[in-house]
């Protein structure tokens, strides 16, 4: 069928900023659709409120509008543009329940605006737990027992039909299973019912039977309008029923069904996605199956391209979003090109002739307080992948893919040991280090029986676990035999585990491994199991007979992505990488892409000129490296990941591009930095480097405390705090780390109330440019991860920016910096002092590359490939007319009864940007992207420790102004009628009834100041914040914050909200 | 080592549940690895590849070929089309799932030998009854695996399918290569006359084997060995099939559809069969290269115009060859289950399951035929029909087994040819 012409226009929605449940696989997806529906001659209109994100970029949209996603704010959009198409299935669960409101609303039938991929009717019929159990019925599938509640008496109800523990509680519409969990016990389950209902947009939650310990399978189909449907993947869980499918390891294709029961799920699949009705695209089935009898039961769809649609693109070369995309315009399947084989069409279903294992990665080291068991909720912030010939080579692979500094399985120098209960407990709930587990207990002779019947994996990964185990045993002896070694690698064994059985160093390891003639081989990803030749270039290492690596004889420069999302470390750093790769393509190179993240943009085939799908350790890429020889490597876009590689590279002899990697020891290593400064005459907070406890109590006494103590060569603020006294240092060293000679621990005077400012600047050697100098409006000490910040500055005067400017100029030369830099500096009493300097990428670039119009990463990237700033026409600072506010968004809700509250360790996952034409009006949209809105009326708490009162009475007094109603426990409230304003007295907790909790319980509270009283929070306060952030009430925690808040608020009473592309801001 | 397969009985649950009970045990069937026996694959051109032997030793001679069905490796194993034949498989882990009496397409493996790249150390699933292992070695099949299936994949498909022997009795690659460029290929080979049941007989007479198997819990599914089973509809015609080489889930999939049917060896005279007044006739998939079967085509000729006729695969060749056309050696064939097809007439698109290494050249059909189904890979022919006769044919496998169900409706298009014909 032609492509549909009875509409020109189509509204795209993206996902927003990176959340739980919601990474940067939809960006990948939003990018390819943007690409196939501008390719088809369609004009695409973009909103995404998440300016880290590739499909932002200027040129991928006709019409970028970086807005957040409301209904209120797209509905702007729709009366301005005039779509005549909204297809709502590629930008996750945030764009599909934008669509529905607006669809439910009225506006789209108002404005002739047609959904297109999934109508409203389908979405409904998959999302809603009742709708989609009644479909499932009518075709004869069957679904878990279950009842829908939508108070706690209905709820009681539900679980006495189904009749007994353990019960599964699914609030309906929230992402990644969001507020779900299993209750074993009546206690439990009242709690947990409660938190749904509370957490479920519409009030619902589903009542379940348990389905724990059956055996789970995904399967992503895609269908066309003339109901053509096919598998694109078929995905095994290692972990069984009752771990988040997000949260599991996870193997494609399915290793452990006959024919007969994966034909009778593939059928089941296909009527699944008939009866709910999704027209053209891509849909995710879970289904679990009984181990013992092989009952099939349906589990859920999601009637959109999801984070398994990315895992199975990655997984099959078979791109999704691209292909829903051209569906959803009325190809079928047929007329669409597989791009990997060129000869065949997408109409088929993708063989694989490898196998796949996806590992998710966790970041409970950010939340010490939050439960770690892995249940239906999602607590992932990240995964990697790897491809391996056999499931024990791809598993290890993945293993050291996560970057957890494990090197496989076990006996990698890093194993943590457990004692014989700490083990069970381990095998038996659900926990980060279960795998680990695993090969503990296989190790120290547990049966593959007494492990499944303590754990429910399938006996065939524990059979496969326990080979890995047994081969482990003979790698000592493999030393003298080039056979065994081959076979060991084989086995997915890293260098580093072989030079542990050997006695040997990691690199020693290696040469004797190459001295052998065992050197890994590349084989193609090519969706048809070598059935046709392939000409995509995309690669996964083994140990087999051939090499399928074609040589270009073209100059290269391999770029090192940056390996599984993790806080800190995210979507934009990807975003870098993907700029570098366009850049250097220009220029003419041949770009090769390494990296183990799924859900990326980088990882897509058609980003690079090849594509090597490999974990991110110095093994993986020095092999590529001595395979392709490339002329240049950049490790400057990944983040930390290979920045940390980049010294081994270069010992090894590998052409580091850009900064060299001595410059960023230089800036990295305390001593010399600060030679280096003294030199220039810049100021640094006083501080040292410590080795240990005596070296940094020393340190500590000299800058004077508060001090602010971290480990070196991290990223996201991994360990950092702000200590207030010795006995504090003390407990920090001997606990938070392990300080070393190898590993210093950084002590810096931590300057009170300082603005924090941060600058990315490019440098070629002979010119250096600021892209943008960004004032954070959280005072410095609290990560610039978390912080909000805003281009231009507001509140510095020329004189500070002015030596901010020069500062930065003459440290990127001393650096000798080819490429970008990132300076954070604080600002006190107009005094700069520089806080650190890292010569790389930073996480601000394409949040300032989207203020200023000019992407930063590729000029950077074309720097670092020899051009010059003057030669790409780079070489004056642009000052926007425009205010640009970035927010950082976190995942507290995730972590019930986690103070909120921010510190110097980093813990958003994401964030959002709001542009306009004034600060106020910036803060508000970026408020607004963030979730949860700044409100107009209603009640405002104020809560502010003694020294900080005076501004509290300014901030009250504004907030009195617009009408807000204002609550203050009794010391502020004293202080706040002392200067005449009226302010209700509210009941701390444990002073009496109702309290200022029962009010936020209650949700009688609109907005919640409430800065933290002292070193040590006070626990009514983290109650009362943490209970706010899960009620969605805003908490603002910091008085600048709140300075910004009331701005805002009284920017949007006059103004209200306008929408304007990016396009319109830059001129474009 | 041509014909039977000496040390493999027929079919029979009991023996196979007994088997089970001992080699189900994980500790048992947990292979020594490194204790292993060297087997050696030697191709035609001189490519050698070394791995372990599983199942049986032994020397083996064939064609070798891969599929690339990423599940069903038992009903591979078992399908009487892959006679001659040695099989690699894409897929490289397999033996996961064990063996089970109601997967089996025939009564014994018909594989000349079987490669993989890993075999699995369990079989890990509720309906499996006996490892790959030890099935292979009762019916005397040899396997190698720990090869780098995707190399030999590469070599084929740019070589094209060719002689192999497989070998665990050699030490010299150099004599196993001999051994492969001395042996009988494909092209020319009768294999029909191998796997042909001597007599005619009546399949399922007590509608017992045919039930359709599922784990849906629904009404009117009997509960039995292995799984639910839905029950038959009542016979509504008695049909002749040609058994070249059947594959047990066609005749289960006719009996689904209200057929009754009288299966007769391939030698039958057309007479012999419209002397059982059947009311139409079903052609059979089969092994070997469909130009040898000139017995065949005779009888069919004979039979088209006279009765509505269906062929699979081989019988669909046999149909071709009756209309006056003919076949020509595909370079490494289709065997997986991901092979697109269209249908000309309606636009539509299914995925199949494939097993042929032959196909027919439109050019040499007559002008009442006409093709109806095309591969979307390669545009050769995957199906026709008689313009003006009840006659048609696919070339892929509607019954499936292994591989997607989705073309399993031409079952009822022949019903209602039959019903319309009448």
């Amino acid at each position: 069928m032609p492509r549909d012409t009875s509409f020109k226009k189509i509204l795209l929605i993206g996902s927003g900023p990176i959340i739980i449940g919601q990474g940067c696989e939809f960006d990948y997806s939003g990018v390819q659709a943007c690409k196939a529906l501008k390719e088809e001659g369609y004009e695409v209109i973009l909103v995404n409120s998440n300016p880290a994100t590739i499909m932002t970029d200027p040129e991928f949209a006709h019409r970028t509008y970086i807005e957040p996603i409301t209904p209120e704010v797209v509905e702007r959009i729709i009366e301005r543009e005039k779509p005549e198409a909204l297809l709502p299935t590629l930008g996750g669960q945030t764009a599909l329940n934008c669509a529905m409101s607006l669809f439910h609303s009225g506006v789209l039938a108002k404005h002739g605006v047609r959904m297109i991929g999934a109508n409203a009717e389908a979405i409904h019929k998959g999302e809603d737990r009742q709708a989609f159990k009644e479909a499932m019925q009518k075709i004869g599938l069957e679904v878990a027992r279950s009842g829908t509640a939508h108070t706690m008496e209905d709820a009681r109800k539900a679980a006495a039909e189904i009749g007994n523990f353990p019960l599964v509680i699914r609030p309906a519409f929230t992402l990644g299973g969001m507020g779900g969990g299993i209750a074993y016990n009546r206690e439990e389950f009242e709690e947990i019912v409660a938190r749904g209902l509370d957490l479920s947009p519409v009030s619902e939650v589903l009542i379940e039977e348990s389905l724990l310990g059956w055996k789970e399978f995904e399967m992503e189909v895609m269908r066309d309008r003339a109901d053509n449907c096919v598998i694109v993947c078929s995905i095994e869980n290692l972990d069984p029923m009752g771990v988040h499918t997000g949260d599991s390891i996870t193997v494609a294709p399915i290793q452990t069904l006959t024919d007969k029961e994966y034909q009778f799920m593939r059928d089941a699949s296909f009527a699944v996605i008939r009866e709910i009705g999704v027209e053209t695209g891509g849909s995710n089935i879970q289904f679990c199956v009984h181990p013992e009898n092989g009952r099939v039961i349906v589990i859920e769809m999601n009637p959109r391209v999801s984070r398994s649609s990315a895992l199975a693109s990655k997984a099959t070369g078979f791109p999704i979003a691209k292909i829903a995309a051209k569906l959803a315009v009325g190809y079928t399947l047929d007329e669409v090109k597989n791009d990997i084989t060129r000869e065949t069409p997408a109409s088929f279903e993708p063989s694989i002739d490898y196998v796949v294992v996806k590992i998710p990665r966790f970041t409970f080291e950010k939340f010490p307080l939050a439960d770690a068991t892995l249940t239906t909720q999602m607590k992932s912030v990240g995964e990697t992948m790897a491809i391996g010939r056999t499931f024990k080579e791809a598993m290890q692979k993945a293993l050291r893919g996560l970057e957890i500094k494990r090197f496989g399985l076990l006996a990698d120098g890093a194993e943590k040991a457990f004692d014989a209960a700490g083990l069970r407990k381990r095998l038996v709930v659900p926990n980060v280090d279960r795998i680990f587990c695993l090969g503990q207990a296989l190790a120290g002779g547990m049966s593959v029986e007494e492990i499944y019947d303590l754990t429910k994996i399938d006996r065939w990964f524990l059979e496969h676990l326990r080979a890995i185990v047994e081969e482990q045993k003979q790698l000592k002896d493999a030393i003298g035999s080039p056979e065994k070694i081959r076979r060991a690698k084989k086995f997915g064994f890293s260098d580093r585990q072989l030079g542990i059985a050997w006695g040997k160093t990691e690199l020693e390891a290696r040469a004797i491994r190459k001295a052998a003639g065992v050197v890994p081989n590349y084989r193609l990803v090519d969706t048809c199991a070598a059935e046709f030749e392939a000409y995509t270039p995309y690669y996964y290492s083994g140990y087999g007979d051939e090499n399928e690596r074609r040589e270009s004889g073209k100059r290269k420069v391999i770029i090192l992505g940056g390996g599984p999302n993790r806080i800190g470390q995210g979507i934009e750093f990807d975003y870098c990488c993907v700029h570098a790769a366009f850049a250097l393509k220009e220029m003419g190179f041949e770009t090769i892409m390494v990296n183990s993240n799924p859900e990326t943009v980088s990882t897509d085939y058609d980003t690079s000129d090849k594509l090597y799908f490999e974990p991110l350790t110095l093994e993986d890429t020095l092999n590529i490296c001595e395979e392709e020889k490339p002329w240049g490597v950049i490790v400057q876009f990944g983040g930390q990941t290979p920045l940390n590689l980049a010294k081994g590279l270069e010992d090894a002899g590998v052409p580091i591009i850009g900064t060299s990697p001595k410059s960023i020891e230089r800036a990295e290593n305390r001593k010399l930095f600060s030679a280096m400064l003294d030199e220039l005459g810049i100021k640094q907070t006083p501080g040292g480097t410590a080795s240990n406890e005596a070296e940094a109590l020393e340190v500590a006494r000299r800058v004077g405390y508060p001090v602010l103590v971290r480990p070196s060569f991290v990223l996201g603020g991994r360990a950092m705090e702000r200590v207030h006294n010795e006995e504090d240092l003390r407990r920090y060293i001997r606990t938070a780390v392990e300080a070393s000679p190898d590993h210093p621990v950084l002590v810096d005077h931590f300057l009170e109330n300082a603005t924090e400012v941060d600058v990315d600047c490019i440098c070629d050697g002979e010119t250096a440019v600021l892209g943008a100098i960004m004032e954070h409006i959280e005072e410095a000490g609290i990560h610039s991860g978390d912080s909000a910040c805003v281009i231009p500055p507001f509140s510095l005067s020329q004189k500070v920016m002015q030596e901010i400017s020069d500062a930065t100029k003459r440290m990127a030369f001393a650096l000798e910096v080819r490429g970008l830099m990132n300076v954070q500096f604080a600002v006190k009493d107009e005094t700069v002092y520089v806080l650190e300097v890292n010569p790389r990428a930073s996480r601000t670039v394409p949040f300032v590359s989207k203020t200023i119009g000019v992407p930063l990463a590729k000029i950077a990237a074309k720097v670092m490939a020899g051009m010059k700033l003057k030669d790409l026409g780079f070489t004056q600072e642009i000052h926007p007319d425009h205010f640009s506010v970035k927010e950082a968004v976190f995942p507290f809700i995730k972590f019930p009864g986690v103070d909120i509250v921010l510190g110097p360790e980093m813990r958003s996952t994401g964030e959002v940007m709001g542009i306009d034409k004034s600060l106020g009006l910036a803060f508000a949209k970026a408020q607004m992207a963030a979730q949860p809105p700044l409100p107009q009326s209603g009640n405002v708490f104020i809560s502010i420790p003694d020294g900080d009162k005076p501004k509290a009475v300014e901030l009250a007094r504004g907030f009195a102004e617009l009408g807000f109603t204002l609550f203050a426990t009794h010391g502020t409230a004293a202080a706040l009628k002392a200067a005449g304003i009226s302010a209700k007295r509210l009941h701390k907790i444990g002073e009496g009834r109702p309290n200022a909790l029962d009010m936020v319980k209650n949700g009688e509270m609109a907005l919640i100041i409430n800065t933290p009283s002292g070193k040590i929070a006070r626990e009514d306060e983290v109650k009362i914040r943490s209970t706010a952030n899960s009620a969605r009430i805003p908490v603002v925690t910091t008085l600048r914050a709140a300075d910004a808040s009331l701005e805002g608020i009284r920017a949007i009473r006059e103004h209200g909200i306008s929408v304007r592309t990016l396009q319109e801001f830059h001129g474009i | 080592m041509t014909g039977g397969f000496p040390n493999c009985e027929p079919f029979r649950r009991d023996s196979i549940v007994h088997a089970w009970k001992f080699y189900s045990n994980p500790s048992v069937v947990w292979l020594t690895l490194g204790t292993y026996m060297r087997a050696i694959l030697a191709l035609e051109d001189g490519r050698t590849f070394i791995g372990e032997s599983f199942g049986a030793g032994g020397v083996s001679v064939g064609e070798v070929c891969f599929n690339t069905s990423m599940s069903g490796y038992q009903e591979v194993l078992t399908d009487p089309s892959y006679r001659g034949q040695i099989v690699a498989m894409t897929v490289p882990e397999v033996g996961n799932y064990g063996i089970n009496a109601l997967d089996a397409e025939s009564d014994q493996p018909h594989v000349r030998g079987f490669v993989i790249e890993e075999l699995s150390p369990v079989a890990s699933n509720w309906r499996s009854e006996e490892t790959l292992d030890h099935y292979l070695k009762r019916c005397g099949v040899m396997g190698i695996q720990g090869i780098d299936t995707r190399a030999l994949t590469r070599h084929l498909r740019d070589k094209g399918a060719m002689k192999g022997c497989l070998s665990t009795e050699d030490n010299a690659a150099e004599a196993v290569v001999a051994r492969a460029r001395a042996g009988v290929g494909v092209v020319g080979q009768d294999f029909v006359k191998e796997v042909t049941p001597s007599v005619a007989f009546d399949w399922d007479p007590d509608s017992e084997l045919s039930r359709e198997w599922t784990t849906v819990p629904q009404e009117g599914v009997i509960q039995g060995v292995g799984g639910g089973f839905k029950p038959l509809p009542p016979v509504r015609h008695q049909i002749v099939a040609y058994d070249f080489g059947m594959k047990r889930n066609i005749l289960r999939r006719l009996r689904q559809e209200g057929f009754s049917v009288r299966v007769v060896p391939a030698g039958t005279s057309a007479e012999e069969v419209l002397a059982l007044k059947p009311e139409g006739v079903f052609l059979s998939n089969g092994p070997g290269d469909p130009a040898a079967l000139t017995y065949v085509h005779e009888n069919i000729r004979k039979l088209v115009g006279k009765l509505p006729v269906f062929g699979i695969c081989l019988g669909h060749q046999m149909l071709a060859y009756a209309f006056g056309g003919k076949t020509f050696k595909l370079k490494f064939g289709h065997r997986g289950g991901n092979q697109p097809v269209k249908d000309l007439r309606t636009g539509k698109v299914t995925i199949t399951s494939q097993n042929h290494g032959f196909a027919v050249d439109p050019e040499s059909l007559p002008g009442d035929v006409e093709v109806t189904h095309l591969n979307l890979n390669d545009n050769t022919v995957e199906g026709m029909r008689h313009r003006s006769l009840p006659v048609f044919s696919v070339q892929y496998h509607p019954e499936a087994a292994p591989g997607p169900n989705d073309a399993g409706y031409f079952f009822s298009q022949f019903s209602e040819l039959i019903a319309s014909a009448k």
